[in-house]
């Protein structure tokens, strides 16, 4: 059986850990090319909504990454994204959402070692883990196609 | 003042919280005075419902029909919800009638802007208890005098504080392993029918276009499949992060009885817990995710 390849998503910030994985791939330090990443401006950009898509299609993993506190380009971004996500991840591990599947770092434009780092714990965790299984099992199926609606919104 | 508990003994329940609230005449007295002197074009208040096991909100505006209000133990509705809707909001100054609970999302709506206090006067209630049996919220209220009144209806009791005891119900389920939630959970959320009456009741959501009502881009998927449901209920509960005063009244309208006050609980638990903040204490206090206070970090982000 092949290997299982992890679906994972990141959701960094433009200003600090975008860079950062620059600075990892100009260095040409390796890590693992299994997980998408999408920029945002800000870590206070990223809604809740975000995350529960992701998961609803298909992700097995999902990291967040931005500035340090103190750093945010826009002074306060990340000062309220962690506040919120303090709060949500609490709130999705009270729901059965599988939390350690979901990761949360502060990765400075300089730090392209650690985003490589990071990104190749990530991944090992995720396959460890395996699949995530539980959304699929709610996402509604038509019989007998099998093919999903998921996608209906 | 922690310690000052309130005896909730049989004999207070009942001459308070009972048909004969003793201050209901000053009640009604004081609600024809407001609407005989024009200060007010409307009193939101309770009155009895077309069977008698049941109350229903009343909107006074004849000073004659003051006479009709009441309070007692059905009077459990959240009355604050109608300040919400667009006819209320231009009717001009405004009595209501609120318990201490209410009274909180008075606060929330105050400190969000929705409402303007001057368009309103608040007749606040000492209540000790609602419902038959008493409710849960009733249970571990600590808002038994109104946190906000113009005038206060009844004798001031102590307020209770909140202690570790007062979040019993979820943490009996956070004991539970994430598979076991998770399945608690989606069955639960499997009876959602998507009527959303828990937003229409909810005096804390005040959007004018709620997110599932967008679809460009469409985020919550509007089918009530188990995964629609997911979605949905976990977006309306996060909506209310620090902002939720625990009223109940979601769960209470849930047609599919689904717990939700418990997602809103676990909610209320986390910013109690990490901020010691009460959603509606203050119309001053500043919202716990709309503030940060300088220097402060989180462990689990590495």
């Amino acid at each position: 059986m092949a290997e299982f390849k992890p679906k994972a998503i990141a959701f960094i910030c433009n200003w600090c850990t975008y860079t950062g994985a620059d600075l990892a791939g100009t260095s040409r330090m390796e890590y693992p090319a299994d997980f998408r990443i999408i920029k945002v401006p800000c870590t206070g950009r990223i809604d809740a909504e975000f995350i529960i898509k992701g998961f609803e299609q298909g992700a097995d993993g999902i990291w967040i990454s931005g500035c340090h506190i103190g750093d945010c380009h826009y002074q306060s971004g990340n000062y309220f994204a962690q506040r919120r996500w303090s709060i949500f991840h609490d709130e999705l591990e009270f729901l059965g959402i599988d939390t350690r599947r979901l990761k949360y770092t502060w990765i400075s434009a300089s730090e392209g070692r650690k985003f490589a780092d990071e990104a190749t714990e990530f991944v090992e965790r995720l396959k460890e883990l395996g699949p995530y299984e539980d959304f699929d099992q709610i996402i509604p199926k038509i019989e007998e196609s099998g093919a999903s609606v998921g996608g209906d919104g | 003042m922690l310690g000052v508990m309130v005896d909730v003994s049989d004999a207070e329940t009942t001459s308070t919280a009972n048909a004969t609230f003793r201050e209901l005449s000053t009640l009604q007295s004081f609600a024809k005075k407001l609407l005989e002197s024009g200060t007010v074009k409307m009193v939101i208040g309770y009155s009895q419902g077309y069977t008698s096991d049941r109350a229903m909100p009343a909107f006074i505006t004849d000073p004659e029909k003051a006479s009709s209000l009441i309070f007692d133990k059905r009077c459990f509705h959240n009355l604050t919800m109608y300040l919400k809707t667009a006819e209320i909001k231009c009717a001009g100054k405004i009595a209501i009638v609120v318990k201490g609970c209410d009274a909180k999302a008075l606060n929330v709506l105050l400190l969000e802007n929705q409402i303007k206090r001057e368009n309103l006067v608040i007749l606040g209630l000492v209540c000790i208890g609602v419902g038959d049996p008493t409710l849960e919220k009733c249970r571990i209220c600590n808002v038994n005098t109104p946190p906000i009144y113009d005038e206060l209806f009844g004798k001031p009791v102590p307020n209770k504080e909140w202690t570790s005891a007062t979040f019993t119900r979820v943490k009996e389920l956070e004991g539970k392993s994430q598979k076991e939630l998770w399945e608690f959970w989606v069955n639960e959320f499997n009876r959602c029918i998507k009527c959303y009456a828990c937003r229409e009741v909810c005096p804390i959501c005040t959007c004018t276009r709620c997110i599932t009502d967008k679809n460009q881009p469409q985020w919550v998927p509007t089918s009530p499949h188990s995964m629609g449901n997911f979605h949905w209920n976990l977006t309306r509960a996060f909506h209310l992060a620090g902002r939720c005063i625990g009223c109940d009244e979601c769960e209470r309208s849930c047609p599919a009885d689904i717990p939700l006050s418990l997602v809103n609980w676990k909610l209320i638990k986390q910013v109690f817990e990490k901020y010691g903040f009460i959603a509606g204490m203050s119309p001053d206090d500043l919202p716990p995710m709309s503030t940060y206070v300088e220097g402060e970090e989180e462990e689990f982000i590495k």
